[in-house]
């Protein structure tokens, strides 16, 4: 890794992504979306084979490859997804919400007929999309299936991810939510006015990622001891395993260990 | 034995906000008379259940707030059986993820393990790629492993309610299919048996007979059980209106599973979701109106019925499908094991290593990249949802392209549904609360992970 390829350039973009993996690294880089919500970087990989000390016997050291995820999806977006999302914007508009203003990016992924719909909503029309997607009788999304979250740090202002997959019984339909924020203001605002059943899994969140749910009734700790510090979920909580010695050679703590890039 | 609260206190107060002007009292054992005459004219006293209690079904911690035998107020604690399962798959391969997430429910690990490879697959874009057999044999051992861990339900459930034949009887049944699982996987639990891409290994010679065996001798104690349990004017009274939860409550707190349908929505994931071919399957999704803890008890019996009916179609396809493979034929993804069972057990066939070791050094290279480095997986994220005995199982992956999942979270049922405690026992007699536990059926290693 001695050839110029320092950690200070700047993220590559989708487009410029070379190499033999270069199509399926980057999914969706092909799709058209508008240009400040294009594919979002979430990783940069370097090098092959985990070589990341000196001496590059890999001749792949050079190789830079930005990881993007899905971009946004163009319509049509196939099955019920276009009928859900147009009366998701008419009824966000009965409510005063501009749907470009509260929805992102709508992404369709993966390909094929099994795709997920997944609406990326800014983290302060959430509750709103939230309470329209659950009341509406065309979308009645009734079941919230939890909160996950997802820590990217390359994702610049964006860094850490809530996901939320919601049910709708009576259609027989499936939507994932996606909401960011930035790691150095980690607010979004509780959906449990909406669904009581995410309190337990935003306190989760909350615990595993250090997002806070604004208007939660109680967020606390569940998983963790409530003295812990730190959010173990993140990518940047240390490991802190212990070393293990066998016959004089040491092997390290797994996040600490050579691994494939 | 107990005294006026002094700080510092060994254990924290169950209650931040504890107003510091309102006199707590702590006790640890001792007699009843002697701690409530030291509180008389005390309104609230709070009794921390757990987490080391025989009733709560593992490491629950319930702190109840009671005023004489009704409890005014219920919250649970959990966390204490956390091992960071989801974070321990982020520096594992993909294929490496089976063995761990098979640990979180361990009394479902069939349903967290075929979860997590659907939702790999359908990342990798290969779900249509998988051997019917493969589906085959997972949805029998999915079957199966439902009827057990009900059958654990039923039996601890009794047992926490002083029915110990029923203890013994449940488990004596749970062992006819321990014994399929031990034949099929090596394991009696934690198999690791589902792969992405299909199963380990193909079912042993005798499974179809040993199977059929373990059905016909469950059907029987299934029996026995409802014969102990069912009609017991004792049980009865001691179930109906206990924990009773409706169809509002429920879809407000996303409970799912038995305890869903015992207020009368047929909402099965296998049904409205399918997987696995579920679809091409023949049962019935049991429904019941009472929604309180005896209609639980009911719905799981029955449930296992249907199960013993899906896992018999599965022993008929099975012998439709012998000799067929079990695993994707992309060799870029098939793990290339080929077990087979030695004078020391069940291992790598040494025949097969012969044939990579011998027949081709690309063979060999391959099988060492894709042992230790793993398969790539497109970037993206993927849900996939399975009917576990307790609800709705729900997993979410993410991928960057790497060898190892980026995030695995698991949506487990018994995690949410303890949501319900409160308000399922609040109101209610402190002896009902164990019976309103019990008949939502949490399993603590799933709800802490």
């Amino acid at each position: 890794m001695s050839d110029g390829t320092s950690a200070d350039k700047p993220v590559p973009q989708p487009e410029e992504v070379v190499g033999p993996r270069a199509g399926e690294l980057v999914s969706g880089s092909g799709s058209a979306g508008r240009p400040h919500h294009g594919p979002e970087v979430v990783a940069v990989r370097r090098g092959m084979f985990g070589v990341h000390d000196s001496g590059d016997t890999s001749g792949y050291g050079g190789l830079v490859q930005p990881v993007a995820m899905p971009g946004a999806a163009t319509r049509p977006y196939g099955g019920w997804f276009d009928e859900a999302v147009d009366i998701l914007a008419e009824v966000l508009g009965d409510a005063g919400v501009a749907f470009d203003d509260a929805v992102e990016r709508v992404v369709v992924d993966p390909p094929g007929e099994r795709a997920e719909l997944t609406l990326h909503v800014a983290r302060e029309h959430l509750v709103a999309v939230c309470r329209a997607l659950r009341d509406d009788q065309d979308l009645r999304f009734e079941l919230s299936l939890g909160v996950s979250g997802v820590h990217y740090p390359h994702d610049t202002g964006r860094e850490l991810h809530a996901v939320y997959h919601l049910t709708s019984v009576t259609h027989g339909r499936r939507i994932r939510l996606e909401v960011a924020c930035p790691d150095a203001d980690p607010h979004v605002p509780s959906t449990t006015s909406v669904y009581p059943a995410n309190d337990w899994h935003e306190r989760e969140t909350w615990d595993f990622f250090g997002i806070v749910f604004d208007g939660h009734p109680g967020l606390a700790r569940i998983e963790m001891p409530d003295d812990w510090p730190g959010h173990p979920q993140r990518k940047d909580y240390p490991l802190g395993g212990i070393p293990v010695e066998y016959k004089g050679a040491t092997v390290p703590p797994p996040d600490t260990r050579r691994s494939y890039s | 034995m107990s005294a006026q609260t002094q700080a510092p206190r060994a254990t924290r107060p169950p209650v931040d906000d504890l107003d510091p002007s309102v006199p707590g009292f702590e006790a640890s054992g001792g007699d009843w008379d002697d701690i409530a005459r030291e509180a008389i004219g005390e309104e609230r006293i709070v009794v921390n259940m757990g987490p080391q209690h025989p009733s709560t079904h593992g490491v629950l911690r319930l702190m109840l707030e009671i005023d004489g035998e009704t409890v005014t107020e219920a919250r649970c604690g959990v966390g204490y059986l956390h091992t960071g399962i989801e974070k321990n798959m982020e520096f594992r391969n993909w294929t490496q993820g089976t063995t761990f997430c098979t640990r979180m429910d361990y009394l479902a690990p069939f349903f967290q393990e075929t979860a997590y490879c659907l939702a790999t697959e359908k990342l990798l874009g290969i779900t249509d790629d998988v051997p019917e057999r493969a589906s085959v044999i997972r949805v029998l051992m999915m079957e199966l492993n439902r009827v057990a861990s009900h059958l654990v339900a039923l039996g601890t459930g009794g047992n926490e309610m002083g029915a110990t034949t029923v203890m013994t009887v449940a488990f004596t049944a749970r062992e006819e299919i321990l014994r399929v699982f031990e034949a099929v996987t090596g394991l009696r639990m934690n198999h690791a048996y589902v792969r992405p891409g299909g199963v380990a290994v193909d079912v042993p010679d005798g499974v179809d007979a040993q199977a059929r065996h373990a059905i016909a001798e469950v059907r029987k104690y299934l029996g026995q059980l409802g014969d102990l349990m069912l009609a017991n004017p004792i049980f009865k009274a001691r179930l109906t209106d206990v924990g009773t939860l409706d169809l509002t409550g429920c879809m407000a707190l996303g409970i799912t599973g038995p305890v869903l349908r015992s207020t009368g929505l047929p909402y099965d994931v296998r049904k409205a979701f399918p997987y696995c071919g579920y679809e091409t399957y023949d049962f019935d999704v049991p429904t019941d109106t009472a929604a309180d803890s005896y209609a639980r008890v009911v719905l799981r019996i029955e449930e296992c019925y249907q199960s013993l009916r899906i896992a018999e179609q599965c022993l008929a396809r099975l012998a439709d499908t012998a000799g067929a493979p079990v695993m994707v034929g992309d060799r870029k993804i098939a793990w290339p094991a080929q077990l087979s069972v030695g004078t020391d057990g069940q291992g790598n066939s040494l025949d097969h290593i012969r044939t990579i070791m011998g027949s081709s050094m690309e063979a060999l290279i391959h099988h060492f990249k894709l042992v230790t480095e793993g398969f790539r997986v497109p970037v993206g994220q993927a849900w996939q949802t399975v009917e576990h005995p307790r609800g709705e199982l729900g997993v979410h992956v993410v991928s960057e392209g790497g060898t190892k999942p980026y995030r695995a979270h698991f949506r487990d049922p018994s995690f949410n549904n303890l949501q319900a405690v409160s308000v399922m026992c609040e109101g209610g007699q402190v002896a009902d609360v164990v019976v309103a536990v019990a008949s939502l059926d949490p399993v603590l290693g799933g709800v802490d992970r």
